[in-house]
């Protein structure tokens, strides 16, 4: 008696387990350098902080194509969280796909504003 | 052979924790236990605040008038919102931040090094709770003025 676990897979399930595990472990390697890097150019700036530094320190090319990989990597990292908090606690499935359908909206949402932020300064 | 000829087996015990009201506060929490648990939990109100988040990134960087806005939400407040609030609000966000650093540091260093142990799950745990509550008070005595 074999049993075809393919056939018990649900839409909104697990098994999707190592490349979400990786993606959760990279993208928050690389949240952690950014935010190293954010930290020491406020640390080097040299007298008070105002507008122009701060803005100053996110208007350069390297500095914009290095955040808008971060959001992206922010908007992956926490969808995957977000999923295991549902996958634990949230048992009838229309519940669950309703809440990761909010989910996904909410972080889409908030990763296009970031972005539009940033593609303006 | 065991394939065509299957042994009987006993049904074996489930284990569920369905009576949460009646199992969960028996729980004993370790100190690894909690700092999982308020990893799970300052991830959740992150992802919650995250409009709060991006508002203060685009009010901070838009335009000279935008900071004006960003810098006076932690005095005089934000609409009905009192600046004390939004200073709370951040301080806790500030914690969320650092504890939810040093926890992925930690499961990065158990996944890379694979020395998993109950002596090192326990001081690790304690070095978590140690760098994020410190440098929260470093950073939350810097919000409130008192350096």
């Amino acid at each position: 008696m074999s049993v075809n676990y393919g056939s018990k897979r649900i839409v909104v399930g697990a098994h999707y387990g190592l490349r979400d595990w990786l993606a959760q472990r990279v993208t928050g390697l690389l949240m952690a350098i950014f935010t190293a890097i954010v930290l020491a150019q406020v640390l080097l700036t040299k007298g008070p902080m105002g507008y122009d530094k701060w803005a100053g320190i996110f208007s350069t090319q390297w500095m914009k194509t290095l955040t808008f990989c971060v959001i992206v990597a922010l908007l992956y990292h926490a969808w995957i969280g977000m999923r295991e908090i549902f996958m634990d606690y949230v048992k009838p499935l229309s519940v669950r796909l309703s809440l990761q359908v909010f989910a996904i909206v909410w972080l889409v949402g908030c990763a296009g504003w970031a972005v539009q932020v940033l593609w303006r300064l | 052979m065991s394939e065509l000829n299957p042994a009987p087996r006993a049904k074996r015990p489930e284990f569920r924790n369905i009576n949460a009201l009646d199992d969960l506060p028996g729980y004993r929490w370790p100190l690894a236990a909690i700092v999982s648990g308020m990893h799970r939990a300052s991830g959740l109100f992150m992802f919650l605040l995250m409009p709060f988040i991006i508002w203060m990134f685009d009010t901070s960087v838009s335009s000279e008038f935008s900071f004006a806005r960003f810098t006076s939400a932690f005095t005089n407040g934000i609409g009905f919102v009192p600046g004390i609030l939004v200073k709370l609000v951040a301080l806790g966000l500030i914690w969320a931040y650092l504890h939810h650093f040093f926890a992925g540091m930690r499961h990065i260093r158990m996944d890379i090094f694979h020395t998993v142990t109950k002596e090192a799950g326990k001081s690790t745990a304690q070095l978590t709770l140690v760098l994020s509550l410190g440098l929260t008070v470093v950073l939350g005595a810097k919000l409130f003025g008192l350096y």
